[in-house]
């Protein structure tokens, strides 16, 4: 009898030497996590404030920004083109099958042209956008930084924010309005083909529908998130690369970062403007 | 190292750096002067690579002072830092070139984007100094890629002179070169230095290199500059962490721990 509340004691006590010596451990494990974590943050937006500031002063380099615009405009047309056109045709596609059960065939085009233009055009863009070139722009600079390169460049008095960040920042920022744009078009052109060849509507009737219903907002506020989410995958793209770790793996890395994050960041966004926007 | 009174081109004092718990630099001091050639030797990792990054200002140590001609350049940023690299040229280890440049335009680099030199200018200046290391003026239109590693050594030495630099760093300038193409290095670099009447502040681990670059040469252990003078003085030094060294022994003062 003794002998076994003995052992209950020795085990009360275990547990509570085992939770007293967790307890500091874990709170320090979670205090670590919480500094790192706004570490990166202050990190972060020192970097964008810097970005953001070589992006107005001089020097500028021309021929930079304009081959970021070509890089990044011009070459990711066919992937967000492409995204707009399924987008829209499976939005006519889906909305039919669902629309005809209440008689509302009507309110294809305007679901069509409303979701292209305000969401579909803008996130699809953007995440593409974020897989082609923010990786693209994280393993070029994370490159640059494990290999010296972009040492070498301060070294030759070129300052690394004004000749490799501040052009894929404009570049992005512009770049992915006009994108969305074009987007827009192809995608309610998409919606429309499958209208009049698959669901039978008229031409008349359909395009109407659509510019009855459509309104400058609707367009702009697009454009508007655009613009934000291509800085947001430049400025993520050279954030991640600017600071990529030693070694091929630290680049691997850093351009799995600027993609996922920038990705998550882009849909946070989309949600906040969405809610500036439209409340 | 005695400065005979005159103020020293380069001068490190007290520089400290570490990375999280691992203490790197633990207290530099170096002077340089005018027209001198100092090589700091030391095992691998112990931390050259980084008192060069800390001098040039591409890493910011944790304490003391870098002065160049007298003036403090330690905390300096933004377009006056942009200045003080103006004096600085710098061969980093790994060439560290352009990659999706060509040849010259790496040479030009720095005087078409910071000193505003036209590009026929720029291009001349570039197959100048690309000739001046021994290349072929043809050299000039080809990739980074496409060069041997002594070619691309050659190149970066090209691009560090180019801009006429008042103090020229070297961080293992012969590392991984065959000894042939080493002796090549080390000549371009003597001669470069001397035609330019620069100050030189080179790192390395290769005692052949050394001793024929160096003015004065101090030996770094430790995160400390635990000896220095003349390179007529290297082989009795007196000091048994510099001769096991120079001797590459591998028993000795210095231990290998595995870090
Ligand atoms: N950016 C950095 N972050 C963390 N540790 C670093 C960094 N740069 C250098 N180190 C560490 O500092 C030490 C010295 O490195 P380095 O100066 O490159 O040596 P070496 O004398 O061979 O040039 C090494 O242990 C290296 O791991
Ligand atoms: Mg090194």
């Amino acid at each position: 009898m003794t002998a076994k509340s003995e052992k209950i004691a020795i085990d009360v006590h275990h547990t509570a030497s085992f939770l007293t010596d967790l307890l500091p451990d874990t709170c320090q494990a979670l205090g670590r996590t919480i500094l790192a974590f706004l570490q990166r943050v202050g990190q972060l937006s020192i970097f964008v404030g810097k970005s953001v500031m070589h992006c107005f002063l001089p020097p500028y380099f021309p021929s930079q920004i304009w081959r970021q615009l070509v890089d990044i405009g011009y070459y990711s047309l066919p992937v967000v083109g492409m995204t707009a056109l399924f987008t829209g045709m499976v939005l006519a596609l889906q909305s039919y099958t669902g629309f005809t059960r209440f008689n509302a065939e009507s309110a294809i085009a305007a679901v069509v042209v409303l979701s292209v233009t305000r969401e579909l055009a803008p996130v699809l863009a953007g995440l593409m956008v974020a897989g082609r070139v923010g990786a693209a722009i994280a393993a070029e600079i994370g490159t640059m930084r494990v290999t010296e390169q972009i040492d070498a460049m301060s070294t030759l008095s070129v300052n690394p924010f004004k000749y490799l960040i501040a052009p894929r920042v404009i570049a992005g920022t512009l770049m992915l309005p006009i994108l969305v744009l074009v987007g827009d078009i192809i995608g309610v052109y998409g919606g429309y083909v499958i209208a009049i060849y698959r669901l039978d509507f008229s031409e008349g009737s359909y395009l109407s529908q659509t510019w009855d219903i459509l309104e400058t907002m609707d367009v702009i506020s697009g454009l508007v998130k655009a613009a934000v989410f291509g800085f947001i995958v430049a400025i993520l793209g050279c954030y991640n690369g600017f600071n990529s770790q030693r070694g091929a793996q630290g680049v691997g890395a850093a351009t799995t970062n600027a993609v996922v994050s920038a990705s998550i960041v882009i849909l946070l966004f989309n949600y906040l403007l969405t809610q500036v926007f439209f409340s | 190292m005695s400065t005979n009174g005159k103020q020293p081109k380069l001068k490190i004092s007290g520089v400290k750096k570490h990375f999280g718990k691992k203490i790197v630099l633990d207290g530099i001091d170096l002077e340089i002067e005018q027209g001198k050639s100092l090589v700091v030797i030391g095992a691998s990792g112990t931390g050259k690579s980084v008192m060069l990054k800390c001098v040039l200002g591409l890493l910011k140590p944790d304490e003391g002072s870098v002065m160049v001609d007298g003036e403090e350049i330690t905390h300096v940023r933004g377009s006056e830092r942009d200045n003080v690299m103006e004096k600085f040229g710098m061969l980093f280890q790994g060439g560290a070139l352009f990659d999706s440049m060509r040849v010259w335009e790496n040479v030009a680099f720095g005087l078409i984007h910071a000193k505003g030199v036209d590009r026929q200018k720029a291009w001349e200046i570039a197959i100048e100094k690309i000739v001046a290391v021994g290349l072929k003026p043809e050299v000039g239109n080809l990739y980074p890629a496409e060069l041997s590693g002594g070619m691309q050594k050659r190149v970066s030495l090209a691009r560090a002179i180019a801009k006429n630099p008042e103090i020229i760093f070297f961080d293992e300038p012969t590392t991984g070169l065959d000894p042939i193409m080493a002796d090549v290095i080390n000549d371009l670099i003597v001669s470069s230095v001397k035609g330019l009447g620069a100050t030189a502040l080179s790192i390395t681990h290769d005692m052949a290199s050394a001793r024929k670059i160096a003015d004065y040469v101090a030996m770094i252990h430790q995160g400390k500059i635990i000896w220095h003078g003349s390179v007529k003085d290297l082989d009795n030094s007196g000091n048994e962490y510099v001769d096991q060294f120079i001797h590459g022994r591998a028993t000795g003062p210095i231990t290998r721990r595995v870090a």
